[in-house]
């Protein structure tokens, strides 16, 4: 300790302040965990599958119902409220109806560790499901991690979400990291004559967009596609003029476009237009996934080419598929390629969450961790759910999906036999 | 990265520049004479821009027609939030109570907006919207060039009306100093009202141009307020040429630093500039002191 340091901390007042900081630090320790001991214990005697004759089985989630994830927020809702509806039509969850416990995080990470703090500690919630995005997925894990809560949830497949290992995690969707795979392939399967010659990359700083971009670089360059233009713009950018101006004027034949939204895919594509620049194909990470609000926005005809990764689509063939689609059809209205891809990422979530406690025969948080680990393959409208030890789901196929006028139809994976001939090149903007 | 690419980045910002500033006139002006921080100004925006898109949807008026009625639609919007809302503020803690009271008329009509018109984005179509013209190899988009012209033609007619009318007098008496202005005879009340009138008013374009070039939804002002308030910060609070100059200026060096180096550097580029000038000049680029210390 130096001369300087000693005078204005004498050892011995320190030492002795040292220790009545320990007392206090151990003290608040022992309450804090006695009081975590009484949440959580409290909860387990709640959730180990003995709850009251006839009461509510609640389940707790936060979502962005305002702020920039409100539009996926709000969809998510109406995934989670229509599954809850036909699982209460169906005399509920062992018996007992399923409440929705929701309540809205703002699209803010930090609002998200409050909420799941709430629901679980205040609110007694006996189940948990995930938010909207990548970046809230993970503190709320982390945060149901704490009282040792599974959290599943359908939008949350970046690569960081994985790699933070937690054991409690359940993403029911497809990892994004492997969604632009089937394009990529795709585009390199092309004979020379047609391959695109160049290819601009640019992301949103997203932990959901930037991962799914870089994962098919080298294999784009190594296929002799070369790299006109790749930068990341931060995510809460209001003005896409000018990056849109850059990546126009790389005029290269092929634009990968890592937004996580509508407007932001929006913006690019009226700034390309305006510069009378029109890629051969374009594929944006989301945004085009959201079914009428999409072709809103855009018009109709500039969708036309516009392609976005996704693992469903409103005219899937899968029979859990179609149930959810009637019955969205039938409460909010509409046509199956107006349905945004949220609704059955949500709708899954309660799927498996639903499989598990009928597994397992109770509301208990621990066993139902324990069951999802298990190598089950569980059944979802999205396909089928099989959790790998980090918690992705190993079982669903990544598609490539287009718009060819009003239509939403799936262009890959080439040899499927829902696959339809691809739009290529995209028609100009417009026609 | 080449002379078209720096040049075609310049003409971003001044012309996107020139809407932001558009749309900070009504925070700054408001602030400038009532004191008031009105956050919810970036959701008068998006009102605005939702009224242009009911107007186009329902009744299949241009949106630059319909600017003859959103524009005294969102003055008349202003008047009755700043009777019903801001006038009851009193005393010294008036201003900082003024956050949380237009906070709260943010939350109120985000949600209103909601209910409305649901959470699914939306955008202003126009056969021009997508449209532009050349200059060389610079492209102009006929929206932004609109933009940029009425954004000219409302600060200036603002200017007019501070500068070279009597009810022009009598906000300036106000913005300089609220008790001698009342002494003189000035209404400073009906100032007050009229002004935030005017200030929800000239966001009507604003919001048009902004629902035409951005899809939007009834939570988009989420990120605008704090592009609207770093503009007025800038410009110096109360200030309209500065609003408009700090609007420019931040789109500007963000756009030239997107192009040089990356966009991520964009935004904090822009608080770089902002930082010094405020380290040179604390009360911004037109801001003057003593009207804030009276």
């Amino acid at each position: 300790m130096s001369p300087m340091v000693a005078h204005r901390f004498p050892l011995g007042g320190f030492m002795k302040r040292r220790r009545g900081f320990l007392r206090v630090l151990s003290l608040s320790s022992v309450a804090t965990a006695s009081v975590l001991t009484a949440v959580v214990s409290s909860n387990a005697g709640a959730s180990s599958g003995g709850l009251a004759k006839g009461a509510p089985v609640k389940i707790g989630i936060s979502l962005s119902l305002s702020g920039d994830f409100s539009a996926d927020g709000q969809a998510f809702k109406q995934g989670y409220e229509l599954w809850a509806t036909d699982v209460n039509k169906a005399g509920g969850l062992l018996g007992h109806k399923v409440q929705l416990d929701i309540v809205s995080d703002a699209s803010s990470p930090t609002q998200v560790v409050t909420n799941y703090q709430k629901l679980i500690s205040v609110n007694h919630d006996n189940l948990t499901f995930g938010p909207f995005s990548s970046l809230l997925s993970l503190p709320a894990a982390k945060t149901a991690a704490r009282y040792g809560y599974a959290l599943i949830e359908g939008a949350g497949g970046a690569p960081s979400v994985f790699q933070a290992g937690l054991n409690n995690l359940f993403d029911v969707s497809l990892p994004v990291s492997g969604d632009l795979l089937p394009f990529a392939k795709w585009v390199t399967s092309l004979p020379k004559a047609q391959r695109p010659k160049t290819v601009a990359y640019v992301t949103s700083n997203d932990p959901f967009t930037e991962p799914q971009v870089t994962s098919i670089q080298s294999m784009l360059t190594k296929a002799g596609i070369k790299m006109v233009y790749n930068k990341v713009f931060p995510a809460e950018v209001t003005d896409y003029t000018s990056i849109a101006d850059s990546v126009a004027a790389a005029k290269a034949d092929v634009v990968v476009l890592g937004s996580v939204d509508v407007p932001t895919v929006s913006s690019f594509m009226q700034a390309f237009e305006q510069s009378g620049y029109n890629p051969k194909a374009m594929i944006a990470t989301g945004g085009p996934d959201q079914g009428t609000t999409f072709l809103k926005a855009v018009g109709a005809k500039n969708a036309n080419g516009v392609m976005v990764p996704n693992a469903w689509y409103g005219a899937s063939a899968n029979p859990l598929s179609k149930k959810m689609v009637a019955e969205y059809i039938a409460k909010y209205g509409g046509t199956p390629a107006g349905i945004p891809s949220d609704v059955v990422e949500a709708y899954s979530v309660g799927e498996v969450m639903a499989q598990a406690v009928k597994a397992t025969g109770g509301f208990n948080n621990a066993a139902i961790i324990k069951y999802l680990h298990s190598n089950v393959t569980m059944t979802s409208a999205q396909g089928p759910v099989k959790f790998n030890n980090l918690g992705e789901n190993v079982n669903p196929t990544a598609f490539t999906f287009q718009w060819q006028g009003t239509k939403f139809v799936q262009v890959n994976p080439i040899g499927d036999p829902n696959t339809v001939k691809i739009l290529y090149p995209k028609p100009v903007w417009g026609k | 990265m080449n002379a078209t690419a720096l040049l075609s980045a310049a003409k971003d910002g001044i012309l996107t520049g020139a809407v932001y500033a558009l749309m900070a006139t009504g925070l700054t002006l408001i602030f400038g004479v009532m004191d008031i921080i009105n956050l919810a100004q970036g959701t008068f925006v998006v009102l605005a821009a939702y009224l242009s898109y009911a107007l186009q949807v329902h009744w299949h008026i241009d949106l630059f027609v319909g600017l003859l009625i959103t524009t005294p639609a969102m003055f008349i919007i202003g008047v009755v939030i700043e009777r019903v809302f801001i006038a009851r503020l009193k005393g010294p803690d008036r201003t900082g109570m003024s956050i949380l009271v237009t906070y709260a008329v943010w939350l109120l009509i985000e949600g209103t907006l909601d209910l409305v018109f649901s959470s699914n984005d939306v955008q202003l179509q126009g056969w021009y919207v997508p449209k532009s013209f050349t200059v060389g190899a610079i492209h102009f988009g006929y929206i932004y060039v609109a933009g940029f012209i009425l954004a000219a033609l409302l600060l200036g007619a603002l200017y007019f009306m501070l500068y070279r009318t009597r009810f022009g007098v009598s906000v300036r008496a106000s913005l300089a100093d609220q008790t001698s202005a009342a002494l003189v005879g000035i209404d400073v009340k009906r100032v007050s009202t009229i002004t935030f009138g005017l200030g929800a008013a000239v966001t009507a374009a604003g919001g048009m141009i902004y629902g035409a070039t951005n899809a939007f939804n009834a939570s988009s002002s989420y990120d605008l307020i704090s592009r609207l308030l770093t503009i007025i910060v800038l410009g110096g609070m109360g200030s309209l040429g500065g609003a408009l100059l700090a609007g420019i200026l931040m789109v500007f060096v963000g756009d030239i630093v997107g192009v040089i180096w990356s966009p991520v550097w964009s935004t904090t580029a822009y608080f770089v500039v902002l930082v010094l000038v405020l380290l040179w000049r604390p009360q911004g680029l037109f801001g003057k002191t003593q009207a804030r210390v009276a």
